[in-house]
């Protein structure tokens, strides 16, 4: 079985489970985010992959190579570290070729090797710098590049851009992205940021309580998040509490809407939660209007922020936010009474 | 693209810093104490404000700031001139003193006592204190080391009752330890009956007293104190050190030597140094365990002042004292920093 594949790997530190029954499967030179509120247990499977923790049950498997009992300094791993954690005690250079010198790679082997390395990450000449002496982005890419000296099978970081400035952090993410395209290496990154995993990954792993909440491409799980914990955390959603009427119709209040799709655990009969994105929804003047999909609300603000226009709309008690361009403001005012379309393709319905 | 402009340009303002840093410890020792209370009174920030911009107002500024600063070091200095200067410059007065025929001394100056030093045994004495207070000190450090790093990685209980032991042992006096030993080191009740009955030795032998035996107690006696100073060093090593280099493909024993020893360094050198002036002060544990060859320059001292009523020359031996502890220290903390 080609790529990286986590089978039943389940965590415990002592009676706390950090990790639960984690199955997933990636493809050889994919880039993957585990994404996740903090203590979500993402670090720990992160950690269980580089061998710096022993998973109390399951496998490891790359590219068929069965990884679960090999010691960490065996494995083939880079790992960047949410500190970096450069020896302050070694110079950039030396700080690189660690590995090289740990493996007994010969001394010009090491240097000619730094010299590539420090070119890819466009820091060419600082081989002699102190670690003291590097800016927070230049140590990211010393760590970056220190990691991948040895070719490693599987290149892992974990949170890399936290210790950034916003700016810095954003055009890095993309030049990670494509250092990571250029070496076609395995990627597994670790992030609470959703921008950020959007940004670069193939696959996101959204990871909450310990366990798995959903896996696909970043798109995917942005327009079909399977729960409502997915929903909420990757973009900004509206959720409305409704009852399943029929295979792919509910009931909100006295409006029927139907969905194009529903999310696991949501049978007839129950009450589940009627998911739409706010950049979906459109805004007609004028209340009273039943077409499709429709419901009737009222105009409680409008922020105006120049390129987006944000409408919150009081529908029976629940707020339905809805964004939009310049281009497409409907032209309301707060206290009027407006209709609000969600499109069928745009409804989901969740499990409550 | 632009990512790397902007990094271009944080480069530029490290290449500053690579600059002027070098600069400040070429200043040396002087300025670099005249740094420390600057450091302490400004913040980094108003540091930085003040350097680039040295407009008047900020001048006087910083001059009412360096009243206040002046004002926090009475406290201290009054204490240091009251409990150290004052019995130092007494010492040093005593030391060139005349020695009367009742066991007295009348304020003067010769420099005869420090010429009976130069001229008898008592070299050999401080050559051998300070053999003594070095091996004991690396020995302690070999100890405790490879120790206090296990104690880092224990689970939180076996901690606390590891350092609960240890400061136990800091409870019992020096004399009690010294004695303790002498009878371990005993032929009739001693650890040569464990040398007997593992085959090693034939017959039960006094271990003490004997040089083996002075230097045991005193690395005994240094541990504790050791593993106490460099356990808040060795526990504040952030772990992803010791996790990156094993990514990196090295076991854990080759991390602990590459990684862990040349970062806790400082602490290993700073805690070596106490070691070696606490063992040069012991004055006990050498006649104890030890034969009068065996005696340091402190129980020369002590038989001096107190039993052969010999004040000015028990004077002179302790400043030979402390200028040999001074010269060590100094020489440790210059190699330190010529290979940091």
């Amino acid at each position: 079985m080609p790529g990286l594949v986590i089978e039943n790997v389940t965590k415990k530190f002592g009676a706390f489970t950090a990790v639960a029954d984690v199955n997933l499967r990636f493809k050889t030179g994919e880039m993957i985010c585990f994404l996740g509120p903090s203590g979500c247990g993402k670090t720990t499977l992160l950690r269980v992959i580089a061998g710096l923790e022993s998973a109390t049950e399951g496998t490891i498997t790359f590219d068929g190579q069965n990884l679960t009992s090999i010691p960490v300094h065996q494995r083939n791993v880079g790992m960047v570290f949410q500190s970096f954690a450069l020896f302050p005690h070694l110079s950039v250079g030396e700080n690189i070729s660690y590995s090289m010198r740990v493996r007994g790679r010969s001394r010009s082997e090491r240097e000619d090797r730094v010299r590539e390395l420090l070119d890819m990450i466009r820091l060419p000449g600082i081989e002699d710098r102190r670690i003291s002496q590097l800016s927070g982005g230049q140590r990211q890419r010393v760590a970056i590049a220190r990691a991948l000296a040895l070719n490693p099978q599987i290149f892992l970081l974990d949170e890399p851009m936290s210790a950034l400035d916003a700016n810095l952090r954003e055009s890095m993410q993309i030049e990670l992205r494509k250092l990571q395209q250029e070496l076609g290496i395995t990627t597994i990154v670790v992030t609470h940021d959703q921008t950020e995993a959007m940004t670069m990954a193939d696959n996101i792993v959204v990871m909450s309580a310990a366990r798995v909440q959903q896996t696909g491409g970043p798109i995917d799980i942005y327009k079909k998040p399977v729960n409502k914990f997915v929903a909420g955390f990757i973009g900004a959603s509206n959720l409305l509490p409704a009852k399943m009427t029929g295979t792919d119709q509910v009931r909100v209040g006295e409006h029927n809407i139907r969905v194009c799709q529903s999310g696991e655990g949501a049978a007839q009969g129950q009450d589940v939660l009627l998911m739409t994105r706010p950049e979906e929804i459109y805004i007609h003047a004028g209340g009273g209007r039943s077409g499709e999909n429709q419901v009737n609300g009222r105009v409680t603000f409008i922020r105006d922020i120049g390129a987006t226009i944000e409408i919150l709309v009081d529908c029976g008690g629940n707020e339905v936010s809805a964004l939009m361009t310049p281009k497409g403001f409907p032209e309301v005012e707060v206290g009027q009474d407006v209709s609000v379309e969600m499109p069928v393709d745009a409804c989901m319905a969740l499990a409550a | 693209m632009h990512a790397w402009t902007q990094d271009a340009a944080c480069r530029k303002e490290s290449g500053l810093f690579g600059r002027t840093r070098p600069g400040l410890t070429a200043a040396g020792n002087a300025a670099a104490n005249a740094e420390f209370p600057r450091r302490t009174a400004l913040s980094p920030r108003d540091e930085d404000r003040a350097m680039r911009s040295g407009t008047g107002t900020e001048l006087a500024g910083r001059k009412e700031l360096a009243f206040g600063r002046y004002l926090t070091l009475v406290p201290s200095s009054v204490m240091l001139g009251v409990f150290f200067l004052i019995p130092f410059a007494l010492i040093l007065a005593v030391s060139v003193a005349h020695k009367t025929e009742g066991g007295d001394f009348i304020f003067g100056f010769t420099t005869a006592h420090y010429e009976r030093f130069f001229s008898g045994l008592y070299i050999g004495r401080a050559v051998f204190s300070t053999v003594t207070a070095l091996s004991v000190s690396v020995l302690t450090l070999l100890i405790a080391f490879p120790f206090t790093y296990m104690l880092t990685r224990f689970t939180r209980r076996n901690r606390t009752l590891w350092l609960i032991y240890i400061l136990a042992q800091l409870s019992l006096s020096e004399v009690l330890i010294a004695f303790g030993w002498q009878v371990l080191f005993s032929s009739t009740a001693g650890l040569s009956y464990i040398l007997v009955l593992l085959g090693i030795a034939d017959k039960p032998f006094p271990m003490a007293p004997g040089l083996g035996a002075v230097i045991t107690a005193l690395v005994y006696l240094a541990l504790p104190f050791a593993v106490l100073l460099l356990y808040p060093a060795l526990s504040r090593i952030d772990k992803s050190y010791m996790e990156a280099s094993q990514t990196m493909g090295a076991s854990p024993v080759r991390t602990f030597f590459n990684v862990v020893v040349p970062i806790a360094r400082p602490a290993l050198i700073s805690t070596g140094v106490t070691m070696f002036v606490l063992t040069l002060g012991a004055i006990i544990t050498p006649q104890v365990l030890g034969r009068p060859a065996h005696w340091t320059l402190s129980v020369l001292i002590q038989d001096q002042a107190i039993f052969s009523a010999n004040m000015p020359f028990a004077a002179a031996l302790a400043v030979v004292l402390l200028i040999l502890a001074g010269g060590v220290i100094a020489l440790v903390s210059r190699l330190n920093r010529g290979n940091g």
